[in-house]
């Protein structure tokens, strides 16, 4: 397959396509139509894993054609260690996102058709290497999001549709000015990124500062780091399930991808400079304050929301280690944040789709109704809180141990806040599952199968990484050692010439 | 060359076949009973003036008249834009229900007329000839924004146009007798070269020269603070007007003002870079009016609930953007701005065009007449709507970004970083009041009380074509930057 990373990108939109053409009639076929178009994507995503060399630095199945010539624009494809993990958790959130959307029940045609131009600029962003057609499908994503939050959300959708939009569009406006910036102050004029990161050198470092800030700014956005984050709550209350899942699960990762995409190997000697900071100390305000925020939440799913944030947090810290464990600890988390994040609001949907609120003090007792449910639940909880076995505790631990050396308060920081999320976890468990059944919720059913089939792949995933997480790890290993050395070398003197 | 009268001919025959559309128009009007075939007479004559502009011979260029009008790959630009605005403008009005209303035959014939004039503005290389096509522009201009007799707004706009053009024009004139008293000839070489001889005009009186040419200028243009006059005409005009006006006039406006600040009064350097005159900081008078009109229009337009006006104070705004072009003093700058200006065509023309569609079939042109079209039959229009005000906004996959991409590239490589940076936020203001329609378009559901929402055909063919174009472009504009790029040249001749 020379082309597999253009299918696993385009799939999608020839399901959309599909959609669109299907008549009305066939109302019923929209959701499998989509479901259909996933499978392929999954297929493709499987045979890269079997396929991709994990000894290797270089791209990988690379694809490239001229596109617009007077900008030395190409269209690029590639993945390497860093892109493949996220590769194959899109395609598994966007799989399962699909079968979460079956209780959506209006204007069918329009939401499977947005979700499958989601899921292409999802994919897109992953895959391309070149600046220009990485930024295309960055915006490309807006959209639809902007109308899946927007039509089929909850009562406050229009605000957090629009807020979301604006955001994110104002983060986009400043990553276009930076590969600007970056296109036409280098050696020589390209918006490819492997060009761009071997000629890092020539970039002096106070435009790297600059160029690194406002990079830093447009993904920052949509990690969401503190202060950025107001946006995020908001998204998640609203959005339906399977787009909270969608954004939680593989949106997120797009920020921190994007600084180790972009920043780390296009400007090195200013992410060694700036990351201790806006990675480091951001990150760590996330962790805690997030928390912190999720304690307070008397709404179940904002209160998933602030613990995303949180556990965002960890990959910022991780990043900002410039130490093997603390690299891989970071991408690693950002699968594993993606799995169980993914669960988390599907479990909230479950229990909205039935109760139609989530007060969590409305709740109680919910485990003697519906057994299966609270279990699935427990075994997220645990993995959110980085229990050993399950899948976040090696990632999370991977990043403390990673950035103890370098820094060391931040480290306690983080750790310690692993009392507060199971504070809040077992504190928010306590109330909807434990204690005396509440009446109302008396001869609630248990997980349907579609429900289970959605939350069963993720439970598994979660269990396998906890004790074998080199499934994942030993695909990202050797490219992340690479680029930490790329930063951790990057022009000493430059560096120290600006003190 | 240097051709006469009749030598110039050869050159010129899309100028001719307007005028003899016009002709054509106004006799046909006397004779005949069934007025409809005056709009498809139009159309074919726009179409006609588009092919002979495709069809004209290559050549480096020519003065034409006696030096009166130029023919140049510029000119050809412009008056091609020109012309596929006059033909969308001419096919909205066969669709309209307004102009359906009106005498078709002064409609149509002055409608030609104004084509020639904006022709006429994008290649006159004589100060005496641009005045002319400018006034000839702006009268027939009043006359097609006060067509609907039996509408006060339309009256009202027209008024305000006629004042605001009266006093904008007679500023302009005056500064081009400074000019003249400086230079010794309306003829834009001429100036040129006693602009440029060793001490010869004092920068300041070629400052306010300019400042009061500027407001000519600015005043086609719309841009601040010569602004005022067009969201009341762009909302009292028949749609199709406001259309021509919102591209085509706008166009001609950037054509003159192109040529005279660049060939005229500054010198091209090596490497595509020019040169203004000692003294005379026009690129920065310039600078701050275009960081003004794009941030006065955004700011005005968040602030609008009727569709008309909104658009007004967007293309307010989008001038301001084709401006950032304008003021970078290099090629690569004017190559933005015509791309900027070509992208501005498709996807405004587009966004008026739905606007006429929704006024069409609920006779309304405010915002709350959008109120859940997607869901009342009118899902085709709302998408179409929404390609043509993402694009405005420079969303990518759509040719609006292309432009906003070339212009923002063109700013950061000439090292324009502040001008980039509010040129950035500007469009992330815009997001909101373009999301606006979209948002009651597809958030909001219908109240229930509205008809049931149809179009017609004639309306619907151009609108798919408008935004197939728009995102055609976003995805592949190398045709579009090629004819830019060709589009470049301006012939000064050597005498």
């Amino acid at each position: 397959m020379t082309h597999a990373l253009t299918l696993i990108t385009f799939v999608p939109l020839i399901g959309m396509a599909l959609i669109l053409i299907c008549p009305a009639s066939f109302k019923p076929a929209y959701r499998w139509i989509a479901a259909a178009a996933t499978v392929p994507q999954l297929a493709i995503a499987g045979w890269l894993y079997a396929n991709f060399n994990t000894s290797t630095t270089a791209m990988q199945f690379v694809e490239r054609a001229p596109w617009i010539r007077a900008y030395h624009i190409f269209y690029f494809l590639g993945v390497d260690g860093i892109s493949i993990s996220m590769v194959l958790l899109t395609a598994l959130i966007c799989f399962i996102s699909v079968f979460a959307s079956f209780s959506i029940n209006r204007a069918e045609k329009g939401y499977y058709a947005l979700l499958m131009l989601l899921d292409t600029g999802m994919m897109g962003v992953f895959v391309s290497l070149d600046f220009f057609l990485f930024y295309i499908f960055w915006e490309v994503m807006l959209l639809p999001m902007y109308f899946l939050i927007g039509i089929w959300g909850g009562p406050r959708r229009e605000y957090a549709a629009i807020k979301f939009f604006l955001y994110t569009l104002l983060g986009s406006v400043l990553i276009l000015l930076a590969m600007l910036g970056l296109y036409y102050y280098g050696a020589t004029p390209t918006f490819d990124m492997t060009v761009l990161a071997a000629q890092a050198a020539h970039y002096s470092i106070s435009f790297q500062r600059i160029v690194w800030i406002a990079l830093f700014i447009g993904f920052a956005i949509k990690i969401p780091a503190f202060p950025f984050h107001t946006w995020l709550p908001d998204a998640h209350v609203e959005a339906p399930t399977a787009i909270s899942v969608i954004l939680a699960g593989v949106l997120l990762k797009m920020g921190t991808y994007g600084i180790l995409r972009v920043n780390y190997p296009i400007l090195p000697a200013a992410s060694h400079d700036l990351a201790w900071l806006f990675l480091g100390v951001i990150g760590t305000v996330n962790i805690v304050y997030g928390a912190m925020c999720a304690m307070a939440q008397e709404d179940f799913k904002k209160l998933v929301a602030y613990s995303s944030i949180s556990h965002m947090g960890y990959v910022m810290l991780g990043m900002a280690s410039f130490t093997a464990a603390g690299i891989n600890g970071a991408v690693l988390q950002m699968f594993n944040h993606g799995t169980i994040t993914a669960m988390l609001f599907i479990l909230v949907g479950v229990i909205y789709d039935r109760a139609h609120h989530r007060e969590i003090d409305g709740f109680g007792g919910l485990a003697q109704q519906m057994p299966v449910y609270a279990g699935i639940t427990g075994i997220a909880f645990f993995a959110g809180m980085g229990l050993p076995g399950l899948s976040a505790f090696i990632s999370e631990v991977l990043v403390l141990i990673g950035a103890w050396q370098p820094h060391p308060i931040m480290t306690i920081l983080g750790a310690a806040t692993a009392i507060l999320t199971a504070g809040y976890l077992l504190w928010c468990f306590q109330r909807i599952y434990l204690g005396p059944l509440n009446e109302k919720y008396r001869g609630y059913p248990d997980l349907s199968f579609r429900e289970a089939f959605t939350l069963v792949p993720l439970g598994v995933i979660v269990l396998i990484l906890g004790v074998y997480p080199h499934a994942i790890l030993s695909l990202l290993n050797t490219s992340l050692v690479h680029l930490n050395q790329i930063v951790l070398s990057a022009n000493p003197v430059a560096t120290a010439a600006l003190h | 060359m240097d051709l006469g009268n009749l030598a110039s001919l050869r050159y010129f025959y899309p100028e001719l076949l307007l005028t003899g559309g016009m002709l054509a128009v106004v006799l046909l009007d006397l004779v005949l009973r069934e007025k409809a075939i005056l709009g498809d007479l139009s159309l074919l004559v726009a179409a006609g003036a588009l092919l002979l502009i495709g069809l004209e011979p290559h050549a480096t260029g020519a003065w034409l008249f006696n030096r009166m009008v130029v023919y140049d790959s510029f000119a050809l630009f412009f008056r091609a834009l020109i012309a596929l605005a006059a033909l969308v403008a001419v096919w909205m009005s066969i669709g309209s229900d307004e102009v359906r209303h009106c005498e078709q035959g002064e409609y149509y014939a002055v409608l030609l007329a104004s084509t020639l004039g904006m022709f006429l503005m994008a290649e006159a290389v004589n100060l005496l000839m641009a005045y002319l096509a400018l006034e000839f522009v702006s009268l027939t201009s009043y006359v097609l924004t006060g067509i609907l007799r039996r509408n006060r707004r339309s009256q009202e706009a027209a008024l305000k146009y006629l004042i605001y053009g009266g006093v904008a024009a007679g500023t302009m004139i005056y500064g081009m007798s400074w000019i003249y008293g400086l230079a010794g000839s309306l003829d834009f070489n001429v100036i040129n070269r006693a602009l440029f001889a060793g001490g010869a005009a004092p920068a300041l009186a070629v400052f306010i020269a300019l400042v009061l040419i500027l407001a000519g200028m600015g005043y086609k243009v719309a841009s601040v603070p010569f602004h005022m006059w067009a969201p009341d005409v762009y909302e009292g005009a028949p749609i199709p007007i406001t259309t021509l006006l919102a591209v085509g006039s706008k166009a001609a406006g950037f054509a003159l003002l192109t040529r005279f600040f660049y060939p005229a009064i500054s010198h091209l350097a090596a490497g595509g870079s020019w040169q203004a005159l000692k003294g005379v900081e026009w690129p920065q008078l310039l600078l701050i009016i275009c960081a003004v009109t794009m941030t006065l229009g955004n700011l005005a337009a968040l602030q609008q609930d009727n569709m008309k006006r909104l658009l007004a104070y967007s293309s307010i705004a989008q001038a301001g953007y084709a401006l950032m072009g304008f003021v970078l003093l290099s090629d690569d700058g004017i190559r933005a701005m015509l791309v900027y200006l070509f992208a501005y065509y498709v996807m405004d023309a587009g966004a008026f065009l739905v606007v006429m569609i929704v006024a069409n079939a609920t006779g309304r042109e405010d915002i709350g007449a959008y109120r859940g079209l997607a869901w009342r039959g009118g899902a085709v229009p709302a998408i179409a709507l929404s390609i043509f005000l993402l694009s405005l906004t420079g969303i990518p996959a759509t040719v609006g970004f292309i432009g906003k991409f070339y212009v923002f590239a063109a700013a950061i490589s000439e090292r324009f970083y502040v001008l980039a940076v509010i040129g950035i936020l500007n469009s992330v203001v815009s997001l909101y009041y373009y999301m606006r329609p979209v948002k009651e378009m597809f958030l909001e559901q219908p109240a229930g009380d509205e008809k049931p929402f149809t179009g017609e055909f004639w309306n619907y063919g151009l609108m798919g074509v408008l935004a197939l174009v728009t995102i055609f472009l976003g995805l592949y504009p190398p045709p579009m930057i090629a004819f830019a790029s060709r589009s470049l040249q301006f012939f000064v001749g050597r005498s």
